[in-house]
């Protein structure tokens, strides 16, 4: 049962990071883009996905809450005021999504959604850096105090998963855009790449020169490096699709090098939850709660989950930049009125 | 423990709980209300309908992308400020949000991207199909949530385990009375919400001259849903007070504003409560009222506040006041569903514009309702956050400090404002703009390509510019 609700967590934040990760990416691309026109098809790219990408935030919080109530807790107490701008960004950007179109100051939308982005994306890597440096406890209790997580690795984790997004980000809309889009972002992997790259081998001699207790992890286990095999893979032959202008694959990869990242952190941390601190098993919760989830919530409709998340993607497959999207209401000559109709806008 | 950072953590839980459940009020009635529309377009292929549709949607996209993102605050919100309470009830209310997150909102989630930007991507029968799931999503959401907030009521089916409240009964913690009234005033509330927002509109558009045909078809719909569901949320009102009665005595007394033990009691209709004295001023009283709604007899004695130690009393204020509040709105939406109603069939509600202009400004009521219910059931439970089980003041993360609740306090609530302020004003404007009946006079394939999403104004314009810079 318990191992049963480990996977289940650690696929949905897997999950998680994969799919909010390109759209917090493309929020982040969308800041350093000016023209209407990109930005409009930006959007178009994630809109239909974005309310299910973050539901698997709330799918991780709540699996964590049920199935390892200490862990939930401790961790969102002791990770408050990153929690709290991480969610003040979601906000500002969930709402950027409808708001947009409606206002007649669109750029303020624009800031909310783009620094929104930014935001929820390094307070994320933030406190996976955390996480990983190891937080203060005393006799099982938090006490590092309300910027116990603040140092500088935790920092730098969050400016590199900001990097990782924008790379996933531009990926995307690679694969679902067009023209100039499309060119834009082929021209920005090559960079976050780079950066990300950098990141990791900055993280890296961080580890070793502060003997991180994770090393020890690294050196007991040498089997994690299969997954940095795999990431190296991974990045040459991302590197080639780029070249081969292959509108697919670079996606693919680089899901496959965070899927690579994310098995080194899971299992390089185990059999802890929290780091160092709480064990899985004292974690968890008591088996009648695991089990009514198990026998309903677990093995009937976790699976339906994922189908509602697969037919969704499927019903939006495609380019979205393109003709495809006939919007069979476009009664908005009345909301010319109210509206403030910028065509020329769209002519760039 | 830090006495202010409890106050300040209570202040943010119920400000940012306030602001979540206005939005899905809302869109639990809408949602239903989309469907219905949908489903008589495909069956009578009346246009009027899908007008109507298409009208709604886009100002349900509005208020469901803000309730979602207030809700995922408070998915949070647990963690962050009541660590105490979410590790010791995390084994019980961790599954119930398990379940409400699992069925409710992925089923939403999965298909809200489809109701909105999918219309001419799917089959009519898969769009139908997405629109009764995110209907459907909506309402099981809200039953997750009332069993969750009744096992905080009324604690049942544990036992108390290392600290942690352990569940034994799943079946008495779902299947229990409390849930079963509770859940469908809940669930009525919100309809009624719907069928008054939408029936408010359709008397603005009569008394402004505008779109009348769908002007007629809201009200009627409206007016009929809520003539309806009224007299059976009153029902369901009072089932709700028979548990208040059955299991949490010093909130009824609170809620009657009854300082001392009586038999037969009377029914204080108004008054002041003075907490100070232990009794009430300016106090109008209809006698042995109070032992017949209390306990359905002409003799009963019904507990006073006074037989409860001071520290185990709720204020008295806000949930008698709050109470009160609720029944007179549901009073006054009884009366004007019922009289719209009949004038509405009889075809002469056209020409009353007094009822149309009480009509058009009535739309607050259910919000006003809604709120203070919520009112009377959380504060009347006070000093408990769990009943009898755990105080609200031993629930809190016991490192957090002033500071940091302060500042989140003060974060959430200038965003809050912030998006609020604009939510409504779009909203507004959207229905200001009401109904627009060429959308439907367009055949499909005619129509401009659109930015992504439904609520866009300034596109028609341009077709297939999506290819700029090709
Ligand atoms: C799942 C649980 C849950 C649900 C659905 C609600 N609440 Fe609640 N409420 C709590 C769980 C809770 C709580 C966590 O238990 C609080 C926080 C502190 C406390 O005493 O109870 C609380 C406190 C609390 C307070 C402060 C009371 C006080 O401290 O004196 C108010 C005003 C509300 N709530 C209002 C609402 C409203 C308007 C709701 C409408 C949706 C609502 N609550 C739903
Ligand atoms: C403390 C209590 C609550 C918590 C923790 C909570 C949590 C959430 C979360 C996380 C979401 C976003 C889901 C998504 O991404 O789709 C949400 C939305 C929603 N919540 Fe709540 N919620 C609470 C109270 C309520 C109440 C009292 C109701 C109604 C009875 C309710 C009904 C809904 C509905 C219908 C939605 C869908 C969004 C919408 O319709 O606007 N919630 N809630
Ligand atoms: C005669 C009319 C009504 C009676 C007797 C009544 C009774 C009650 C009582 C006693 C509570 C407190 C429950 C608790 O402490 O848990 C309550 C809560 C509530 N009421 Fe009403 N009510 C009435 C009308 C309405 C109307 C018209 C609405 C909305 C349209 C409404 C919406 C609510 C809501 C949202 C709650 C909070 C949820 C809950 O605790 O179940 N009520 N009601």
């Amino acid at each position: 049962m318990v191992m049963f609700w480990v996977l289940v967590l650690a696929n949905s934040m897997l999950l998680y990071l994969l799919l909010d990760g390109f759209d917090l990416g493309v929020g982040m691309l969308f800041g350093l883009t000016r023209s209407e026109a990109s930005r409009s098809i930006m959007l178009r790219t994630i809109a239909p996905f974005w309310d299910g990408n973050e539901t698997w935030l709330i799918v991780a919080a709540v699996v964590l809450w049920s199935a390892f109530p200490v862990a939930y807790a401790t961790l969102l107490s002791a990770l408050y005021v990153p929690v709290v701008v991480m969610l003040a960004g979601l906000v500002l950007r969930g709402v950027s999504f409808e708001f947009r179109n409606e206002a007649q100051r669109r750029w303020i939308w624009d800031i909310c959604f783009a620094c929104g982005s930014l935001a929820a994306s390094f307070m994320q890597g933030v406190m996976v850096g955390a996480l990983v440096e190891g937080l203060q406890f005393t006799d099982g209790q938090y006490s590092g105090g309300a910027f116990g997580w603040m140092t500088s690795f935790a920092v730098l984790c969050g400016v590199g998963l900001c990097f990782g997004y924008a790379l996933l980000g531009a990926c995307w809309l690679v694969r679902k855009s067009d023209g100039k889009i499309r060119a834009d972002a082929r021209r920005a992997i090559p960079v976050f790449a780079t950066a990300v790259l950098v990141f990791l081998a900055v993280v890296f001699l961080h580890a070793l020169t502060k003997h991180l207790p994770i090393m020890h992890r690294w050196i007991d286990r040498p089997y994690l490096l299969v997954f940095q095999a795999i990431g190296c893979v991974a990045a040459l032959v991302l590197a080639r699709s780029i070249l081969r202008h292959d509108d697919r694959l670079p996606f693919r990869m680089v899901t496959l090098i965070f899927v690579s990242a994310f098995g080194t952190l899971a299992l390089s941390f185990w059999p802890y939850m929290i780091p160092f601190a709480i064990t899985i098993d004292s974690a968890a919760a008591p088996h009648s709660s695991l089990a009514f989830m198990f026998w309903g919530a677990g093995i009937f409709v976790y699976p339906l989950m994922l189908l509602y998340a697969v037919v969704g993607y499927r019903v939006f497959r495609g380019k979205m930049g393109l003709a495809a999207d006939h919007h069979q209401d476009s009664g908005n000559a009345h909301l010319g009125k109210i509206g403030s109709p910028r065509p020329a806008e769209w002519g760039v | 423990m830090d006495a202010t950072a409890l106050l300040l953590s209570r202040l943010q839980f119920a400000f940012t709980i306030s602001f979540h459940i206005i939005f899905p009020a809302f869109s639990i009635g809408l949602a239903a209300w989309l469907a219905v529309l949908e489903a008589k377009h495909l069956r009578t292929g009346n246009a009027v309908y899908r007008t109507l549709f298409q009208f709604w949607l886009k100002i349900f996209g509005v208020a469901f992308g803000l309730g979602v993102v207030s809700g995922v605050v408070m998915a949070f919100q647990f963690g962050t400020n009541w660590s105490v309470l979410s590790n010791m009830s995390g084994p019980i209310q961790g599954p119930l949000l398990s379940y409400e997150t699992f069925t409710a909102f992925a089923l939403e989630a999965g298909f809200f991207g489809v109701l909105i930007l999918g219309r001419n991507r799917v089959a009519p029968w898969f769009y139908f199909f997405s629109t009764a799931m995110v209907a459907l999503g909506t309402t099981l959401s809200a039953f997750w949530i009332m069993v969750n907030n009744s096992w905080m009521q009324v604690p049942v089916g544990y036992v108390v385990q290392n600290g942690q409240f352990v569940p034994d009964d799943w079946t008495k913690i779902i299947f229990n009375s409390v849930v079963w009234s509770r859940f469908p005033h809940m669930l009525l509330a919100s309809y009624l919400t719907g069928a008054f927002c939408v029936a408010s509109s359709g008397a603005w558009y009569l008394l402004r001259d505008k779109s009348r045909v769908e002007a007629l078809v809201m009200l009627r719909m409206g007016l009929l849903l809520a003539a309806v569901l009224m007299p059976l949320q009153l029902a369901f009102g009072h089932l709700v007070g028979d548990y208040v009665h059955d299991f949490q005595p010093a909130k009824f007394a609170a809620i009657e504003g009854r300082w001392h033990d009586e038999q037969p009691a009377s029914e204080v209709v108004i008054a002041l409560p003075d907490p100070a004295h232990e009794t009430n001023t300016y106090e109008i009283k209809i006698p042995v009222l109070g032992s017949i709604i209390g306990s359905m007899s002409l003799t009963s004695k019904e507990v006073g506040l006074t037989d409860f130690p001071p520290q185990d009393r709720p204020p008295v204020l806000i949930p008698f006041a709050t109470f009160r509040i609720m029944v007179g709105c549901g009073l006054i939406m009884l009366a004007l569903a019922w009289l719209g109603s009949y004038l509405s069939v009889t075809h002469r509600l056209e020409r009353s514009r007094l009822l149309l202009w009480s009509i058009f400004l009535s739309f607050p009521l259910p919000f006003i309702a809604i709120f203070t219910g919520w009112y009377t059931a959380e504060v009347g439970r006070q000093p408990w956050v769990i009943y009898g089980a755990l105080r609200t003041d031993q629930a809190m993360t016991p490192f957090l400090t002033a500071g940091a609740a302060l500042s989140s306090l003060i974060l959430f609530g200038a965003i809050y404002l912030f998006i609020f302020s604009f939510g409504t004003l779009f909203i507004y404007r959207l229905l200001r703009a009401g109904p627009s009946r060429n959308a439907i006079e367009l055949p499909y394939d005619a129509t401009p390509n659109r930015p992504m999403s439904l609520a866009g104004g300034d596109v028609a314009a341009v077709p297939h510019l999506m290819t700029a810079g090709e």
